[in-house]
């Protein structure tokens, strides 16, 4: 190469430089991406996690960037998808749904460098962090409101998979509805499903039928809801304010609410401080809200509101001793609370479920 | 309404889509064409009936654009396994996958919408019966339509010339061809009435039984409704009987768990169509039963001599 | 003016190659048009759908994984098809063989033997082929027809996994959830290529093919399967048993997909799921239809419906499109295949004039005429 031209060269790579340094330093955005299980507006548990990540994007503006994709598979395609984000840049990805659980720890282990956030599962790794909302918080609530609402002294509960998460609500929303009517009981009926309308649907009338006249679920669809409003009974929404479905049916929701931890660990990115964590946040953290309060009387409300409060300040445990298995038998003696990992292995009813657990 | 009104009314509203695609794959199949496409035909009638009536407010247009949808997805099929003597088998299956397939990108905004519900018709004086009241003469349109369909496709295949032809199609359609008989023709209305009757079973699930917009509403009703239709013999007043065994097993296994009685609800689930695999040997193997019932030429293309 | 279709004295060789094209090019333009309609940019969306997955390692690498069951499926029902025998059950085929060939790990979780693996396949292979005979059987025995009961099967195998998954099988650390434990590492199917999902079901898959070829080429079986399905009556003057062949070519299929269940399941699975696939045995059904029964054909045709998958899975985060898109696609294929198909067996005519009166059939579009029958 002739000597003139590499001097040329030389002098457009300081100008390169010099133009470089001299302007804003604008970092590249941090690629954060998102796993639903469900689709982004199913009005109920992706739909939370899809408002979470908008939330996101509004309080870090410009220096977030998000991709999701939706209604993923859980089987074996759950692999290849959650990879899809990693090739594509993201840095932190959010995988939302219990049933990612084993795909996320084998994508990870496969990109170090990637971190992940897993919801509601129980493996970690150095990236990977677990999250998770103390749902039976809210669920005691709306036990204690189906109680003192109740004329039939009848719930039914629309349940999808027997493991622990969903029977602690169970169990959280009976001992709520005893602490009113100690008489309460409560009727399941197990899905096998998280999402899916028409059988919900079908178990929603099959529940009035036996006389529940308030109806509460753990699958994600408004089709109880829009049930209950059909029958003239109530219900509760679940994960999201299902107001817009039943405006004469629903007293309140308990709603998700990940947007305040997503826009925390995105910060965490950014600042170069995340580690892997293991969280469980409720009520008091806000991770766990209650939509407003409708078609209730106003001492209703005003008993929710103080057992929230109770709730918040830690001073009200919904686990709390004495607690009877459906059995009988003593489970947390007078005085204590139930521990952590006693819940989340949760396999057993409380006395008053009119139901055999599927074992 | 009592619990047993209701548990029945229950029954009645799970076996009515069922029902519907079945009443028009009997026809179809009883001239000879075996068209596994109801499952895509009944989803592209619930897209149709929840976005048109979603967009207009009006249940009626609703269940119109259903059958149009349903009927327009029929055709695909006939073009290709009728016009083209394609494999009925392979043709049936695209159209499945086609119109599952469509429902994804085609509702994507619908889903957190609530939809429209048909309203509920009282037929006078009747619907104050005791029991029976509520249960037949307090319904939606598409119940009355559904029980009208039902006789009159009984009434049409067993006592009109046209219905006699029909058959005659499918149990030979070369002798058919022989005798004057335009078969491709017969079997191409028999194939839109079929696309109709699964539009209208869409229609029901996207205005009647749970008017939420779901890209998997279907739910595999449709391979249900061929199986009620050898469940049924090709016979439209069992039909009717086989749908509400089929509504109820799909019912009752969830009353059995409010009450608490473990039954394994997988057995009750797959009950229809190990029965449907019995009742298919059992008709195959009584020679007698085979001749009166079953379309002989069921899902053989049909080429017309010159 | 009408169309006419005239049965051709010999199928048409041009044809035979040229219609699955047609028929590809066809679903592209069709692709194209449904773009536009969902306001997408055509060609951006099948650049999307069937190149990109194309220009990265890895994807090309997910599409040998998606690939291996739909081929090992495909072939099994190739050889049904060609028999004119209608196996549509594929998928509760491979969700026995999963079943079956999942009894080792999930009952004998501590055995580390090099036979598990094998011994899985072969058990695997076998409840598919059970599976498979149910409706052969009947058909054969009582006149069933084999379309119905396969289709059936499917449903009963679907809630006879679940029902395990839930009883019997479902793992004892794994909090209730319905699934079996996690395979051990002698019963996973070993990684072919470090750090990818490729397994040497990919061989399995590839050595399958000449096996087939082998089998319906140069062997008796192979040419009575031909036989019975192309000319039944010679086949019984020759003194083949169509019965035979029936039973015979279902029970391949079933084992085939049988196989194809427990590579998936002791594969990128790792434990049985309630949802094992995504329909591949009804997708393999296109698969055998878009490769002709052809066995090297049907590897071509598998590697394009697996591209429509990833394509969809893309289709997501490049296009905000519903990844159902592939579905679309996959049945537009099937139905231009079919249509092209025609094209092998007959010649199109335009006939200007009107249609003589002393015909019967009165017109509907498209008539199909057969001169030698």
């Amino acid at each position: 190469m002739p000597r003139s031209l590499v001097t040329v060269a030389a002098a457009i790579g300081v100008i390169i430089t010099a133009t470089v340094a001299g302007s804003q330093p604008v970092p590249p955005p941090l690629k954060v991406g998102f796993i639903y299980v469900g689709p982004a507006n199913d009005g109920g548990w992706t739909q939370g996690h899809d408002q979470a990540r908008q939330e996101m994007e509004a309080a870090l503006g410009d220096r977030v960037e998000t991709t999701y994709l939706e209604s993923v598979p859980t089987g074996a395609d759950a692999d290849r998808q959650i990879e899809r984000l990693v090739r594509a840049g993201n840095q932190l990805i959010f995988t939302t749904s219990f049933e990612f659980m084993d795909p996320t720890i084998r994508v990870a282990a496969q990109f170090p460098n990637v971190r992940f956030e897993h919801a509601t599962g129980f493996k970690r790794a150095d990236n990977v962090a677990i999250y998770n909302a103390r749902f039976y918080e809210g669920r005691y609530v709306i036990g204690q409101i189906a109680a003192r609402m109740s004329t039939t002294g009848v719930a039914g509960y629309i349940a999808s998979f027997p493991i622990p998460e969903v029977v602690m609500g169970i169990n959280a929303f009976l001992l709520g509805a005893q602490s009113v009517n100690p008489e309460f009981s409560l009727k399941v009926i197990w899905l096998y499903t998280w999402y899916d309308p028409g059988r919900e649907a079908d178990a929603a009338k099959a529940l009035i039928d036996q006389g529940a006249d308030i109806l509460t679920q753990h699958t994600d669809s408004p089709a109880p809801l829009r049930i209950a409003e059909e029958r003239g009974v109530h219900g509760f929404g679940q994960a999201h304010d299902m107001i817009a479905f039943a405006p004469n049916a629903q007293y309140t929701a308990i709603v998700d609410h990940w947007g305040s931890y997503y826009t925390e660990r995105a910060q965490a990115m950014l600042d170069g401080t995340w580690s892997s964590t293991d969280i469980w946040y409720g009520l008091e953290e806000g991770m766990v809200q209650m939509a407003p309060f409708t078609n209730l009387p106003d001492d209703v409300v005003a008993m929710a509101e103080e057992t929230i409060e109770a709730i918040k300040s830690g001073e009200l445990h919904p686990f709390h001793g004495p607690i009877y298995r459906q059995d009988g038998t003593l489970a947390i003696p007078e005085g204590q609370v139930i521990p952590d990992a006693d819940l989340l292995a949760m396999n057993w009813y409380v006395q008053g479920v009119d139901d055999r657990l599927p074992q | 309404m009592g619990i047993a009104e209701s548990v029945v009314a229950t029954i009645i509203t799970a076996s009515l889509p069922l029902l519907l695609a079945a009443l028009g794959e009997l026809v179809a199949e009883r001239s000879g064409v075996l068209n596994l496409g109801v499952e895509g035909m009944m989803m592209m009638g619930a897209v149709a009936a929840f976005g048109i009536a979603f967009a207009t407010g009006n249940g009626g247009l609703g269940v119109l654009a259903a059958v149009l949808a349903g009927m327009a997805m029929a055709l695909l099929f006939a073009g290709v396994a009728l016009g083209l003597a394609a494999n009925q088998v392979a043709a049936g299956l695209a159209l499945t996958l086609l119109g599952l397939g469509l429902a994804g990108p085609i509702g994507e905004g619908w889903v957190d919408r609530p939809g429209v519900k048909l309203p509920t018709l009282d037929v006078p004086v009747l619907s104050d019966l005791p029991f029976v009241g509520p249960l037949l003469f307090s319904q939606d349109p598409l119940f009355y339509l559904a029980v009208a369909l039902t006789a009159g496709v009984a009434w049409f295949l067993f006592r009109t010339r046209p219905g006699l032809i029909l058959r005659s199609v499918g149990d030979n359609p070369h002798s058919a061809y022989a005798l004057g008989l335009p078969v491709l023709r017969i079997r191409l209305a028999a194939v839109l009435f079929g696309g109709a009757c699964a539009g209208l079973a869409g229609a029901y699930l996207a205005l009647v039984y749970t008017p939420i917009y779901n890209e998997t509403m279907t739910g595999g009703r449709g391979w249900i409704a061929l199986a009620l239709v050898v469940f049924a013999t090709w016979l439209p007043v069992r039909l009717a009987v086989g749908a509400l065994l089929f509504g109820a097993a799909s019912i009752l296994q969830l009353h059995a768990q409010a009450l608490g009685v473990g039954v394994p609800s997988q057995l009750l689930t797959a009950m229809p169509y190990l029965v449907t695999i019995l009742v298919l040997v059992l008709i195959s193997r009584n020679r007698v039963l085979l001749r009166s019932h079953t379309p002989a030429s069921l899902g053989q293309p049909f080429v017309p001599e010159r | 003016m009408r169309i006419e279709i005239l049965k051709r004295p010999q199928n048409s060789p041009l044809m035979a190659v040229a219609a699955p094209l047609l028929a590809i090019g066809l679903t592209l333009i069709t692709g194209a048009v449904i773009f536009v309609a969902l306001g997408k940019d055509p060609l951006y969306g099948l650049y999307v759908f069937y190149v990109e997955p194309l220009t990265a390692l890895w994807t090309i690498e997910e599409l040998a994984v998606k690939a291996v069951p739909l081929i090992l499926i495909a072939l099994g029902l190739s050889l049904c098809y060609r028999a004119n025998a209608w196996n549509i059950g594929a998928e509760g085929q491979f969700t026995l063989g999963a079943i079956t060939g999942a009894i080792i790990p999930v009952y004998f979780p501590e055995w580390n033997s090099w036979m598990v693996l094998p011994l899985m396949l072969v058990m695997g292979a076998a409840g598919g082929l059970f599976w498979a005979s149910i409706p052969a059987f009947l058909r054969v025995r009582f006149g069933a027809s084999e379309i119905l009961t396969s289709l059936m099967l499917v449903y009963v195998a679907q809630h006879f996994l679940d029902w395990l998954l839930r009883g019997p099988f479902r793992n004892p650390n794994g909090f209730n959830y319905g699934e079996t434990r996690i395979f051990q590492e002698a019963a996973r199917v070993p990684i072919l290529i470090a750090d990818t999902r490729v397994r040497i079901g990919l061989v399995i898959a590839l050595v399958a093919v000449p096996l087939i070829w082998f089998l319906l080429r140069r062997t008796l079986a192979g040419f009575a399967v031909d036989v019975v399905g192309q000319a039944p009556r010679a086949a019984r003057f020759g003194g083949f048993s169509r019965n035979k062949v029936i039973v015979g070519t279902f029970m391949a299929s079933g084992a085939f997909a049988g196989l194809a269940g427990i590579l998936e399941a002791a594969g990128p699975l790792g434990q049985l799921k309630p949802v094992l696939s995504p329909g591949y045995g009804f997708t393999a059904i296109i698969v055998a239809f878009v490769g002709r029964l052809n066995p090297v054909a049907i590897v071509f045709a598998g590697i394009l419906i697996a591209l429509s998958y990833l394509g969809g899975e893309a289709a997501q985060i490049s296009l905000r499109l519903s990844e159902k898109m592939a579905r679309v696609f996959q049945g537009v294929l099937l139905f231009y295949v079919l249509a092209c198909n025609t094209l092998v067996h007959n010649r199109i005519r335009i006939v200007r004039s009107p249609r003589p009166a002393s015909a019967p059939a009165a017109g509907s579009a498209v008539e199909v005429g057969n001169g030698n029958r």
